[in-house]
């Protein structure tokens, strides 16, 4: 497990997008965007509905192109090395990019063996090792102490709040590096959504976060860096505050006194 | 149009649907009725457990029932993996290319050929292509060459096929994306979606579409006319393995079977008013069979659902 802590001030280039365009089909979802996220840093993307926020950071796992038929121009480089080359594999970037997305997504199956699907998946099946992971995983997603009585009984039955924190604990379950956030509380109440918040916050000292947020507010509470985005381009992308306080462009300040959106 | 006309409308076409509804109903009904009526007479132990004797004027069933459940019991393992595999190809696998749309036309194609085709293409096929194939190239015999439960049993398999296809895909396409996404995004193979999110979730919906197509195929008779059925066997099709003394069904024998045996009483008896009785009974015997199976598929639909929570 990674412990290393984002140095203040330093900061390391996990993901870079480099001139990416991503077409669903013939449409052109994504235009010509280029920005980095750092590594123990959360990164929002901000913007209106349908101008490409979860489009862009699902193209950092692929994940689009198994419901979708897609085509990507540009790079998106993981440590690196180019997600789009021909010999990625693709098992390995996703247990490498995690991903939480809008609606909770649980396996209609026991909270274990929720957690417990990933590294099973990798042919993890001594029964102690699994044991320990769906601890681990459980307790860094906040959710340990509320179900450690009942790992046994199926996850349909827990709230959304509580689903979309065992997803979270699913996807970590698997070692990733990087995580993606779909728009993750859009479907949670004002409590539960806090209590995101505040997870987000301690994860980042392990993951490079990236997050999907329509929520302005909440961008700005939990986020290092902020992108808006707008009609599948970035607008701007920068320092959370400076977008906050002291925007680049009209535009974006539009948006972000709720001018448009 | 005024509001008194349109509820005339209304009410005009809710009563229309619903007369169709119970025509449906009382059609079913009429039939059972008629069929338990002068067949349930004719059910005792005797008739369930005995062959038919004095050229099936009397004497029991109990070969038919004991082909008829051979029969079902070799389609099954012929026609689930099959259907089953191909649906997963198609669903998972084949997507929107030109191959995958040629199969998809050509299942659709298959469901709409008359089952008596299939029984034609049965005894070409199956029969004189495969079974005396297998004879030439092993220098037996005349063996594999003949009508055989084997034969009869893959035919209906192919019969059945397009059906278990078409609803294992549908429950497939049930599951929900999302599911599927979870799995992906965890680093999940194509393979392990399928094995460990998308069967689990869709197994009651295939095996309740599996089991309704063939309690339709176990009723049918074209198909087996010319590939294996027999008007009148003094043997169950069994072979008992010689010293070890173990009996078991014998797939290359002829068989008698329930839908036949109707078939040939009503028809080719030389003396047709006298099995009367003994149609009927056949005929309420083939009905619970099959009612049995698809209670079974409702069970089994409940048992998973409630799995499945």
């Amino acid at each position: 497990m990674k412990t290393e802590h984002g140095m203040q001030g330093q900061k390391k280039t996990k993901v870079k997008i480099e001139g990416l365009s991503f077409y669903y089909g013939k449409y052109k979802a994504i235009n010509d965007v280029s920005m980095e996220f750092y590594e123990c840093k959360v990164t929002a993307i901000i913007g209106p509905s349908g101008c490409g926020k979860s489009t862009l950071i699902k193209s950092i796992n692929r994940i689009s192109e198994i419901t979708c038929d897609v085509q990507v121009e540009g790079r998106v480089l993981l440590d690196n090395k180019n997600v789009y080359d021909r010999d990625i594999d693709l098992v390995d970037l996703r247990r490498r990019v995690g991903m939480v997305f809008q609606r909770p997504n649980p396996f209609p199956k026991s909270i274990y063996d929720n957690v417990a699907f990933g590294p099973r998946l990798y042919g993890v099946n001594n029964k102690k090792r699994l044991d320990e992971i769906v601890e681990y995983s459980l307790a860094k997603s906040a959710l340990w102490n509320e179900v450690k009585d009942r790992l046994n009984q199926s996850a349909i039955g827990l709230s959304g709040g509580q689903q979309q924190r065992l997803c979270i604990a699913r996807a970590l379950a698997v070692d990733p590096e990087v995580l993606l956030m779909d728009e993750p509380c859009s479907a949670l109440d004002p409590t539960a959504t806090a209590r995101i918040e505040e997870l987000i916050e301690d994860l980042k000292k392990y993951y490079t976060i990236a997050i999907v947020t329509h929520n302005m507010q909440q961008a700005a509470r939990i986020s290092d860096y902020t992108g808006f985005l707008l009609n599948g381009q970035l607008i701007e992308y920068s320092i959370t505050t400076e977008i906050f306080t002291n925007p680049d462009k009209k535009v974006t300040e539009d948006y972000i006194t709720g001018r448009f959106g | 149009m005024s509001i008194g006309k349109r509820k005339i409308f209304n009410t005009f076409f809710q009563g229309v649907c619903r007369g169709m509804a119970f025509l449906v109903i009382a059609a079913l009904i009429g039939i059972l009725v008629k069929v338990v009526a002068n067949g349930a007479g004719v059910i005792n132990p005797g008739f369930l457990w005995k062959a038919p004797t004095a050229g099936m004027t009397e004497g029991g069933i109990f070969p038919a029932i004991f082909g008829t459940v051979c029969i079902t019991l070799l389609m099954i393992i012929l026609a689930i993996p099959v259907g089953v595999s191909a649906a997963i190809y198609l669903t998972e696998y084949a997507g929107k290319n030109f191959f995958g749309r040629i199969i998809r036309a050509s299942i659709n194609n298959l469901a709409g050929v008359p089952s008596i085709v299939f029984g034609l293409f049965g005894v070409g096929f199956f029969v004189l292509f495969v079974g005396r194939g297998i004879d030439r190239i092993f220098g037996l015999p005349l063996l594999f060459g003949q009508p055989a439960m084997i034969w009869a049993a893959a035919t209906l398999a192919l019969l059945v096929l397009p059906v278990i296809i078409v609803s294992t895909e549908e429950a497939l396409n049930s599951v929900p994306v999302s599911l599927r996404e979870a799995a992906f995004a965890l680093g999940a193979t194509k393979w392990q979606v399928v094995r460990n999110v998308v069967l689990p979730q869709a197994r009651s919906g295939i095996l309740t579409g599996a089991i309704l197509s063939i309690s339709r195929g176990a009723g049918e008779t074209a198909p087996i006319l010319f590939t294996g059925c027999a008007y009148f066997l003094p043997r169950l099709p069994v072979y008992t393995i010689p010293y070890a003394h173990i009996p078991v069904i014998n797939p290359l024998d002829q068989f008698m079977e329930l839908s036949y045996h109707i078939f040939i009483m009503a028809t080719q008896s030389t003396d047709a008013a006298a099995t009367r009785p003994i149609q009927y009974g056949t005929t309420l015997v083939l009905i619970a069979l099959t009612f049995l199976l698809n209670l079974s598929a409702i069970i089994f639909r409940i048992y998973f659902r409630k799995r499945s929570r």
